[in-house]
């Protein structure tokens, strides 16, 4: 975590934005590439496979919405179940605004564009890790952490269109996308409130697992965050 | 599938358009406003309260398995939770359950 003292401070948080968002370079390569043969394999054209990936930019929801295409649902069933999927990432927008909110409204604009789990995840780390952050280092590191593995995104996409070759599934990528996540929010479990929200997240999802996409996830986040809340009032209250 | 390529790119557009108004909401209308010490508090959560939710289905029951319990799945996921509390650090934790994940695959293949 060294930081150059030639650089600009806004250049060098772009820089180490760069840094922490390349391992997800990893990851983004496979499902980008496994997103351009499924949708290709439903039937997409290249310009509408790419048009989804660079219009959307949502992993999840992408697939989400391939898959009930697939299924010939109606279009308005696709777009409200691949929305809903999509629904945390208001609740992810909420949660920038203390960080963000003062900056201009075109950086908002392309910060959005970019706010997908991998970046906002590391960027709320980083934040909360260095409080001295200037509004314009923050949208500078944000930007960084997307610069690695968005065009990436689009590119593997294509290739997965051209080349378009089922990946096998002895490499078992269905969960290399869970244990990215677990990679990504487990470092954040830092205090009994953390933790206990933690929890009531996984409870609460497990026993909603029914209801339709993302419906019950968010029902689970809501209960989660007012558990994290409520806990950290409830030891500050006990520590005086 | 059975749309016209109007539908196709209808479905496109609007997600996209969708996606990036959910995206923008907060972000874009509160600005610089002030904001509720308890809603600061609630938002403080957001990641431990999305994530955990998110993957808890899909280390249980993985759609690979038609949902049957996976022992395998289910160690590669705990080595993971456990290396990014010790090390606090992302690309370990990948990797590290990553390896458990393969390892284990490979020792229940060879069994």
């Amino acid at each position: 975590m060294t930081t150059s003292t030639v650089k600009t401070p806004a250049k060098s948080a772009y820089w180490a934005g760069v840094r922490d968002g390349a391992p997800f370079v990893l990851i983004a390569v496979p499902f980008a590439t496994l997103f351009g043969v499924i949708a290709t394999d439903a039937g997409l054209t290249l310009a509408q496979a790419m048009g989804f990936t660079i219009l959307v930019i949502a992993g999840a929801a992408q697939f989400a919405a391939v898959q009930m295409m697939v299924e010939d649902a109606s279009i308005a069933f696709v777009l409200l179940a691949a929305l809903a999927v999509n629904l945390r990432m208001a609740m992810y927008s909420a949660s920038l605004v203390p960080y963000l909110g003062a900056a201009p409204l075109w950086k908002r604009a392309c910060v959005a564009y970019l706010n997908f789990d991998q970046t906002y995840i590391t960027s709320v780390a980083r934040y909360e890790a260095r409080p001295e952050m200037s509004v314009s280092e923050r949208v500078s590191y944000f930007v960084g952490v997307a610069t690695p593995i968005t065009p990436l995104w689009f590119m593997m996409t294509f290739v997965g269109i051209v080349a378009g070759q089922a990946i096998p599934e002895a490499w078992a990528l269905d969960f290399i996308m869970p244990i990215m996540f677990l990679a990504m929010v487990s470092p954040m479990l830092k205090s009994l409130a953390h933790v206990a929200a933690a929890a009531m997240s996984v409870a609460v999802a497990l026993a909603l697992v029914d209801l339709p996409a993302g419906t019950g996830l968010l029902v689970a986040a809501g209960a989660a965050m007012l558990t994290g809340a409520l806990v950290e009032t409830w030891m500050e209250r006990r520590a005086r | 599938m059975t749309y016209s390529t109007v539908e196709i790119w209808t479905i496109i557009i609007v997600m996209g358009i969708g996606t990036f108004l959910i995206r923008f909401s907060f972000l874009g209308l509160i600005g610089n406003r002030p904001m509720p010490a308890f809603v600061l508090r609630l938002l403080r959560y957001t990641p431990v309260a999305v994530l955990p939710g998110m993957v808890a289905p899909l280390v249980l029951w993985p759609a690979a398995t038609d949902g049957q319990f996976d022992p395998v799945r289910v160690l590669a996921a705990c080595a993971t939770v456990l290396i990014g509390i010790w090390t606090r650090n992302v690309l370990w934790a990948i990797l590290g359950g990553a390896a458990t994940l393969y390892t284990a695959m490979g020792v229940t293949a060879l069994l």
